[in-house]
């Protein structure tokens, strides 16, 4: 029975998929093609480009590494329009860099007013500082 | 100082009550361990007296509790923190309860409520089990009850009190505007009640105003609270040395907590469905895993106790698993309410900074249980001193590797003082007998929560080690890969095994009664196969057919366990609650093998549309329609034909009409959006059409932003190559093709000058199409654009410049704004399979339930 078990449990855990890692956006830029999860900021400095009659699936725009604000490179994401950049804090970006830009299969959003118990005092939708 | 217009009673009313709960829970704790613990009769019922007013005291508290947060929503006293973070003046009636449950401290308060419910239930049925049973209820709840006190400890921070005054509760810190003279140094303005933002609250998150969210949590949490009572008799059998009268009473509370853990969870996956913009009812969040785990350990639990309840053994399998599925709970609300989730889920709760406290809280429910039942002194010793010595350590280096070794340590000393406590009974493992692939699949189960638990906690070992280790590229994938098999086996087994008898199975018996379920099956499968399709193809051939395997095992646990219902049990559906609950789990795989691996894009279809689809690795799934403009889209043609916007709230329905192709489908879908470009952005809500073999689910992903004004005097430019489309306010046009000569008759041109010809069909919006030829000259270095207009729709195209196979269009429009959305549509076959199988299964399990409870009953006669 133990060996059953055993057996079972090693061939389940055998399927387990390589996990990925996050890497700054030098380093993205340095391993072309490989997937990776990178921690970015919005430029807000340069338009977000997204023209629903044009292309709606096309969505650009320039992101700053989030520890180095030297590092940017242009983000690319092919899943159509998203409202919650703006406002993140924070942007983890999954994706390979291939051709100078930065193909992004994932956008997850970190914001601190998606449940409203986040430090309140910088909440961007509580404007009480006149 | 004194603050006009501020409602001060609720709030020390329910500041009184959040203290008495606390106090009488710990009083009920004591009283009720008292009573356990006392040899004399008289002592004992003296403190049982005690103990009961002290919790139904707590009970009354909490009951107050929740009725002063409802007033205060209702009320809207914005003076209150919890009313102005989480409602508004505009917050429908229906949602106030959603908004209890949106903060941290109303869903502490909402477990805390079935606790209270499900104690009064045991005070009332639970006989000599009273005392034992509820000293844990108890202590719960006081654990609770901490979690809403909202003092500091040392600088520590203890529970978080719903009833603080906003104007103390920090936010205000950092706003000069609040302040008396505009400094931070002074005190709190006394008009500041009197301010324009003090007049709404901040409103309930707008993806959680929907009716899920309303009822989803409470069922939750009811099942949440209900694995508490078979980790107390666990806890009490082994405490008082009766395990085996204390698993006499546990199977219908295990059962219970099953339904409603199952029916919550599913709850949240409806929620999911149809109001999250994920494309469908599961998506392996961190926070639907954490409670799903529970619930496996669970099913696990009540297979290996019946057993028991047969055989006599598994009886060491069927504890851990019920102490295991509590545990399980606890680290599941660690993961959703420390924050530590922050990066790799969408829905988990925000830090509050009571992290050490939840810490803290698994810590003692891991380690007290230990050395409550511990074999005798000496180990207990040891056991205290191991748990209180690490203590000091952990507090020193909060949140370390330690942490985890120190709770890994109390797990395994609970576990082995549990385990150790009941006699190991040596059985034979026969292969023919029922028990024996019980197990198996118990053990699938139990398999299953490992695995999950463990890619989820992904995040809590990155903290624990210092490591840095990211999801991998699919993350889903990576749990549907190993899930498959899961699923597999068990359907397998959940059809065979009832056909088993316990012990020993006649073959001849056992293929006699299975053969005529298994040939239909047989059949039934053959013709899936052969007229089905499976169009999940992206993950390559073998998991492909890992989906038919599973497939048609989840048909033959359907079929089995139906046909079982009359050969094994003769019709008597009394006695069918496993095979109607096996039944009903068959339905729910079925479900959702069908609709996820052939859900399909509607959106995408670009028939006679050519969105340029620049990269064919990525699926174009949005699409654009023009109001009015009747879009092909597969099967259907939509129409985007009005927008209408509700006067109370910034949320916009955008009417759209499904035509089918077929001419057999015609209906109307409503998607709405709440749009407030300054804020959030766009939050967009699903609209789903529901037939009985498939629904038709539509969501909006992108539309104008109202602040961008419509340039009408200048040509809008946009680059096309031959095949693209753009679209105008009077409908669409592609460019059919260009040409570049270099002479053109009549021209006079020199060598190097170059001539582009573009020839656009025009696609209005009454039907009617026109063809506009603009061209663009260059001589001698200088571009001469010739445009070209189209009279009757106002519109003017010509060629900014060309390049390779590509030109610029420019585009002059009429002079009125063109109205459009971006969609994205789905088609779900079969989804109604899911929710039917929940149905059944918890009928089912129901059923189980009721006749458990009778047997009991008769039992205790």
């Amino acid at each position: 029975m133990l060996v059953l078990i055993a057996g079972a449990i090693a061939f389940l855990v055998s399927f387990l998929k390589g996990a990925s890692t996050y890497e700054t956006v030098a380093q993205a830029k340095e391993n072309p093609g490989k997937f990776v999860h990178v921690a970015v900021k919005l430029d807000k400095s340069s338009p977000v480009d997204y023209d629903a009659q044009k292309d709606p699936n096309y969505l650009s725009f320039q992101a700053i590494d989030a520890e180095d604000s030297l590092q940017s490179m242009k983000v690319v994401y092919r899943k159509g329009a998203r409202h919650d950049l703006q406002l993140a804090t924070k942007l983890v970006l999954k994706g390979k860099f291939t051709d100078g830009q930065f193909e992004c299969n994932d956008i997850q959003t970190k914001c601190p007013s998606k449940y409203k118990d986040a430090g309140a005092t910088e909440h961007p939708q509580n404007p009480i500082v006149n | 100082m004194h603050y006009p217009g501020e409602h001060l009673l609720p709030g020390q009313l329910g500041y009184f009550f959040v203290v008495l709960s606390l106090v009488a829970s710990m009083v009920a704790t004591f009283s009720y361990f008292k009573a356990t613990t006392s040899k004399i009769h008289e002592d004992a019922a003296y403190w049982k007296k005690l103990a009961r007013w002290s919790f139904i005291t707590e009970s009354v508290s909490v009951f107050a509790i929740f009725g002063l947060l409802i007033y205060l929503l209702t009320q809207h006293l914005f003076e209150y923190k919890y009313a102005w973070q989480h409602s508004s003046k505009t917050l429908e009636f229906k949602y106030i309860f959603a908004s209890i449950w949106e903060g941290q401290e109303g869903s502490f308060l909402l477990w805390s409520f079935w606790h209270c419910i499900l104690g009064l239930i045991l005070i009332k049925t639970s006989k000599q089990w009273e005392a034992p049973v509820m000293t844990v209820v108890s202590f719960a709840q006081f654990c609770l009850g901490t979690m809403i006190i909202g003092i500091y400890i040392f600088n520590q921070k203890l529970g978080s009190n719903p009833f603080i005054l906003l104007r103390e509760s920090g936010i205000f810190d950092n706003a000069p505007g609040m302040h008396v003279d505009f400094n931070l140094a002074n005190p709190i303005r006394p008009d500041y009640l009197s301010l324009s933002q003090m007049k709404d609250g901040n409103d309930l998150n707008i993806l959680l105003q929907n009716y899920w969210m309303v009822i989803h949590p409470p069922v939750l949490f009811l099942g949440f609270a209900s694995t508490l009572i078979p980790f107390a008799f666990v806890v009490a059998g082994l405490w008082l040395k009766k395990t085996a009268e204390s698993m006499k009473l546990v199977l219908p509370w295990a059962l219970f907590a099953s339904a409603a853990l199952g029916v919550g969870i599913m709850m949240g996956a409806a929620w999911a469905y149809e109001s999250l913009n994920f494309g469908g009812y599961w998506a392996w969040d961190p926070v639907e895993n954490a409670s799903l785990v529970p619930w496996l350990v669970l099913i696990a639990g009540i297979h290996t106790l019946l057993i028991y309840k047969h055989r006599g053994h598994s009886l060491k399998a069927t504890l851990s698993f019920f102490i295991a599925a509590f545990w399980l709970i606890l680290y599941s609300t660690f993961l959703t309410r420390s924050g530590i989730l922050g990066d790799t889920s969408v829905h988990a709760f925000t830090d509050l900074g009571m992290n050490l406290q939840l810490y803290l809280f698994m810590y003692l429910v891991v380690w007290l249980p230990g050395l409550l039942v511990a074999k005798n002194k000496n180990q207990r010793n040891i056991g205290a001193i191991i748990a209180i010595g690490l203590l000091p350590i952990l507090y020193l280096l909060n949140f370390s590797w330690l942490g985890m070794l120190a709770l890994i340590a109390g797990v395994v000393y609970t576990i082995y003082q549990a385990t150790s406590a009941v006699p190991s009974i040596k059985s034979e493992e026969n292969t023919s007998s029922r028990e024996f692939w019980m197990f198996i699949g118990s053990l699938m189960f139990f398999l299953s929560a490992i695995i999950i638990i463990i890619q989820t906690s992904l995040p809590v070992i990155n903290k624990v080690f210092g490591k840095d280790v990211a999801p991998p590229e699919d993350a889903e994938f990576a749990y549907n890969s190993i899930q498959i098999f899961v699923a597999i086996i068990v359907a397998v087994l959940s059809a065979i095994t009832q056909y088993l008898k316990y012990k020993d199975t006649n073959s001849l018996f056992f293929w006699k009664r299975i053969l005529i379920p298994t040939l239909i099956s047989l059949v039934i499968a053959t013709i899936f196969v052969a007229f089905g399709q499976i169009n999940y193809v992206k993950k390559g051939p073998v998991f492909k057919a890992s989906i038919w395997l599973a497939l048609i095992c989840s048909i033959y646990a359907i079929i089995a366990n139906a046909s079982y219902i009359w050969i094994g049990l003769k019709g008597k559906l009394k006695l069918a609650g496993g095979s109607v609950a096996h039944l009903g789990f068959g339905t729910v795989l079925l479900g959702i093998l069908i609709s996820s691996s052939n859900k399909e894009t509607l959106s995408n279809n670009v028939n006679g549309i050519p969105v340029p689809l620049a990269n064919t690795e990525n699926p174009a799934e949005n699409l654009t329609l023009v109001q009015g403009l009747r879009t092909d889209m597969g099967k259907y043609w939509v129409t985007f034909e009005k927008d209408s916007s509700l006067t109370k709230k910034p949320k916009t329905f955008f009417k759209l009409n499904f035509n089918a192709k077929n001419g057999k489908e015609n209906f109307t879908l409503q998607p709405n959006a709440f749009v407030n470009y300054k804020m959030e952005g766009l939050q967009a809500n699903p609209d789903a059409k529901h037939f009985w073999d498939h629904d038709v689910f539509v969501y909006i992903t992108s539309i104008p932003d109202p602040d961008r004004k419509p340039d009408t005097s200048s040509f809008r430019s946009q680059w096309m190559k031959a095949g693209d489309t753009a679209f105008y306010s009077g409908g669409f046009m592609v460019l059919e093709r260009f040409v570049t000569e270099d002479s053109v008759p009549n021209a006079n041109f020199k060598p190097g000058d170059l001539a582009t010809a573009g020839t656009f069909k025009v696609f209005s919006k009454n039907g009617t199409s026109y063809t506009s030829t603009p061209l663009l000259l260059n001589r001698g270095g200088q571009s001469e654009s010739y445009s070209d207009t189209v009279l009757s729709e106002n519109l003017v195209l010509k060629i900014n410049k060309a390049e390779g196979n590509r030109i610029e269009a420019g585009i002059k429009d009429t002079d009125f704004l063109m109205k459009y959305v971006t969609i994205k549509a789905y088609k779900f076959p079969f989804i109604s399979l899911l929710w039917l199988g929940v149905i059944i299964t918890v009928v089912g399990i129901i059923i189980s339930m009721a006749r458990r409870i009778a047997l009991n009953r008769k039992d205790a006669a």
